[in-house]
């Protein structure tokens, strides 16, 4: 098979696209037209059209000359499409080896319907485009968690050709246990011995030929994180794809009484509607016998599913008299049994080695005395670099923001509705949603940083029992404490968090987390109503109701909305690991570019319907106060009223919506001292100072100034949270609870804050 | 023949190595800890709490958990005294 440069591909020949030379950035640019790898295209450029036009999917696309050489492609004689699932432990190096085949060629989307991530790729081996989808890493395929109902399903549902079993070599006998069961699918499947080179080092020698023999796969040495073995993955993949199903497939005997039982199971299921639970039947049966809650409500939709239910609830019970344990538990017994005579049949221990850099790095790390000040070391080194680094390009976008709309008014010299619309509405919402990108980026290399080293679920472990306390989870802590900095990041970080209650917990308390987008506000306020020796003190005790506020939240949700037990905390430790730079980059990217897309749209949205309502109706003529945002100040001033606030702060409260920080700017332009673009604090703190109401009374007093900061801490999550809320909670319903919930405790707060304060004579 | 004691996970200190023997209640957490290797018939072994005194983290099938006693304590163990 001959691979060409796509300058050289004959006009009008059918073409699979391979791959791109030129980085990372090249790829991206392409996977952006929708020009992926394993994509059939067509050339149907004539000579001397200057460039190269392409048909994909229908579309014609034209590239430059440039491009197209860059662009590898294979002329199509037959060529075949193999799918193929990734399974695999968690931190068994799955990412790392789906990078390895995939490169950047991989976009990253949802499973249908839930909110689990869902990664595809591609990879081109001879006359083969391997269509890869990574399955989310588990321990096991039970109906318990989502991860694991993903992961069957997609096997059950989508019938790859091949699985692709990515197993932790150095952690033969736990990881061989999903292997169990995904033998039980009857799909071919390939093993990979990922990190062998760990195995080798830790003196074990596998017989290859006899593990392959015995669990029905062919066996592939691979090293993730140095790009070794991928060649021969793929190439272990096409194989047995080609010598298809001739293979033995092979099942754990579960011993006479549990198969017996099986048996009968499958005799029923043989009379059933195929249709409707497409399931392999042994398998069915099995999962019935371990009580899987998902397949038992499959079966009793089911117009004789009775039948099969009193069935298995007698074998059920009659496995449990004779061995006076639940049948899970035997299955899992004999799953570790089939794996422990592998084992023994294929593995050799050279030598003893007990010496684990890891358990030498925990017993520093995790140690009782330097555990948690090493710990807080790390955050705070964390925190610190995440927003000392994004300092720079974050200028840097605001001042290219600002020279853009620079440039905007001196090519648009006209004061006109359109050149207000470039400006005020386009270039700053544009604006809004990049300054955040520096944050998220940063935040997302960290994150995959800790996650990968392994550091990650010692962090849990050190902290679980404080957080368990306030009714979080051990991984709640770094989305809270990230919170701090910025709420957009800090609930992206929640994917971390298994359980959905927990997660979901985490996501509504968090924007109690003061950002620092309310600190200009703060700033503001305290600068212009306390004295500097109090101001400390006052901004302190934001931050601290902030996270009070969180905790008795938490509290309450866990007590009303999402009871019940609490997840339990059985988490792998797993051994430390250096991260890859790829890998860190990858992920960063892909997470980064996520949010640009999807936040992105919903900000942007937000700030040109806020400068919509900035400058209608026309007959405003760019007095706030006359356009729908001041009428909607207006409208609200009776709501706020009792917190002491007047018709101007609620309409700096309602334009807040987009961004807190723009409460003051909103303040600037009321009070006539200073543009959008820069408001000069100095002459508005005194304004501020100076406003009274028509019989004299002062519009602010420190009081009210205390109110209004307490409500813009606790207040609508802003757009670009709520926009990331709805994105990871995947619910509308969440978010407008979100939204209210957190709006009404706000005015509660102000409301016995100002009201209280007055009775004191405050 | 020295004497078993039996007990649970929770109860081991630092160190100690105990066989298990049973996994306690049902639904979620027991299928969790069959998933995790956490079977009848392993060793599992106390490796050390976590600086605050829970969760702890335990040395099963050559690879490190951690749990909280809680559900540490339904795992019972035979050690020898």
């Amino acid at each position: 098979m001959s691979r060409i440069r796509l300058s050289d591909a004959r006009p009008y020949s059918e073409l699979l696209l391979c791959r791109v030379e030129g980085g990372l950035g090249m790829e991206r640019k392409l996977t952006e037209m929708g020009l992926l790898p394993g994509e059939k295209i067509k050339r149907v450029d004539a000579p001397g059209d200057g460039q190269v036009i392409l048909i994909i999917k229908g579309a014609k696309v034209a590239i430059g000359k440039g491009m197209a050489d860059r662009i590898i492609v294979q002329e199509c004689v037959n060529r075949k499409t193999i799918k193929v699932a990734l399974a695999g432990n968690p931190n068994s190096g799955k990412t790392s080896v789906f990078n390895n085949l995939t490169g950047a060629r991989q976009h990253v989307g949802n499973y249908p319907g839930v909110t689990v991530e869902k990664k595809e790729g591609l990879a081109c081996y001879g006359d083969y485009a391997i269509n890869i989808t990574d399955l989310p890493g588990t321990y096991s395929l039970t109906a318990y968690s989502l991860d694991e109902i993903v992961a069957r399903n997609f096997i059950i549902n989508e019938s790859p050709d091949i699985i692709i079993n990515i197993v932790d070599a150095s952690n033969l006998e736990r990881n061989l246990y999903l292997t169990t069961q995904l033998m039980e699918f009857g799909i071919p499947m390939v093993i990979a011995f990922n990190m062998s080179d760990m195995f080798e080092s830790t003196g074990f020698l596998a017989d290859d030929k006899m593990l392959s023999v015995l669990l029905g796969a062919d066996i592939v040495y691979t090293v993730g994180n140095k790009n070794k073995g991928t060649k021969e993955l793929l190439e272990a993949a096409v194989k047995a794809y080609e010598s298809g199903q001739n293979r033995k497939i092979i099942s754990v005997n579960y011993g006479n009484e549990i198969e017996e039982e099986a048996s009968k199971i499958i005799n029923l299921l043989d009379s059933f509607n195929r249709a409707a639970i497409n399931y392999p039947k042994r398998w069915t049966a099995l999962k019935l016998l371990e009580d899987d809650k998902y397949i038992l409500g499959l079966i009793k939709n089911q117009p004789s599913g009775d039948e099969i239910i009193k069935q298995v609830e007698a074998a059920r019970a009659r496995i449990k008299g004779i061995f006076a344990d639940e049948a899970e538990s035997l299955f899992a017994d004999k799953r570790y049994g089939f794996i422990n005579g592998v084992l023994r049949e294929a593995i050799t221990r050279k030598r003893e080695s007990n010496l684990r850099i890891s358990d030498n790095i925990d017993q520093i790390v995790a140690n009782r005395i330097f555990g948690i000040p090493i710990f807080l070391a790390v955050m705070w080194l964390m925190f610190k670099a995440i927003f000392r680094l994004s300092e720079a390009p974050m200028r840097w976008i605001e001042s290219v923001q600002a020279a853009a709309g620079g440039l905007a008014a001196a090519l648009l010299p006209v004061e006109n509705l359109a050149r207000d619309f470039i400006i005020n509405g386009v270039i700053s919402g544009v604006g809004s949603v990049l300054v955040f990108v520096p944050v998220i980026f940063l935040l997302f290399f960290f994150m995959s940083l800790l996650e990968d080293s392994g550091y990650m679920a010692r962090i849990a472990f050190i902290v679980d029992k404080f957080m368990h306390k306030i009714g979080l989870h051990g991984r709640s802590f770094i989305p809270m404490l990230l919170g701090f900095g910025c709420n957009v990041p800090a609930i992206m970080a929640t994917r971390v968090i298994e359980s959905k209650k927990d997660r979901l917990t985490t996501i509504l308390v968090n924007p109690f987390m003061s950002c620092g987008a309310r600190l200009p506000v703060y700033t503001l306020l305290i600068g212009a109503f306390f004295s500097n020796e109090v101001s400390g003190n006052v901004l302190f005790s934001l931050y601290l109701l902030g996270f009070l506020t969180a905790v008795i939240m938490a509290k309450v949700f866990r007590k009303f909305i999402f009871t019940g037990e609490s997840a339990p905390f059985v988490m792998e430790l797993p051994p430390y690991r250096v991260p890859t730079l790829k890998g860190l980059l990858i992920h960063m990217w892909e997470r980064g570019w996520l949010y640009i897309k999807k936040a992105g749209t919903v900000i942007m949205l937000g700030c040109l319907i806020v400068w919509t309502l900035s400058v209608f109706p026309l007959s405003s003529k760019s007095d706030l106060t006359k356009s729908f945002i001041g009428m909607t100040g207006k409208a609200i001033e009776p709501i706020v009223r009792p917190l002491g606030f007047d018709w101007k702060i609620g309409t700096a409260l309602v334009s807040g919506v987009v961004a807190k920080e723009i409460v003051v700017g909103t303040l600037g332009v009321l009070y006539g001292v200073g543009e959008n673009s820069g408001t000069d604090i100095h002459s508005l703190k005194e304004a501020l100072k100076k406003d009274s109401y028509p019989d004299g009374r002062p519009v602010f007093t420190p009081l009210i100034a205390y109110a209004l900061m307490v409500f813009v801490l606790l207040y609508i999550p802003c757009l670009s949270t709520a926009a990331v809320i709805k994105k990871e909670t995947g619910s509308w319903g969440w978010t407008a609870f979100s939204i209210s919930y957190s709006t009404a405790l706000a005015w509660m707060a102000a409301f016995i804050i100002y009201q209280g304060g007055r009775l004191f004579g405050l | 023949m020295p004497e078993e004691i039996i007990s649970t996970a929770a109860h081991l200190s630092p160190g100690q190595k105990a066989s298990i023997v049973k996994i306690e209640g049902r639904g979620y957490l027991r299928k969790r800890l069959l998933d995790m290797g956490v079977v009848p018939g392993s060793t599992i072994q106390m490796v050390r709490r976590a600086p605050l005194g829970d969760p702890i983290d335990v040395k099963i099938k050559g690879y490190h958990l951690s749990l909280r006693k809680s559900e540490a304590s339904y795992i019972i163990v035979k050690r020898l005294a």
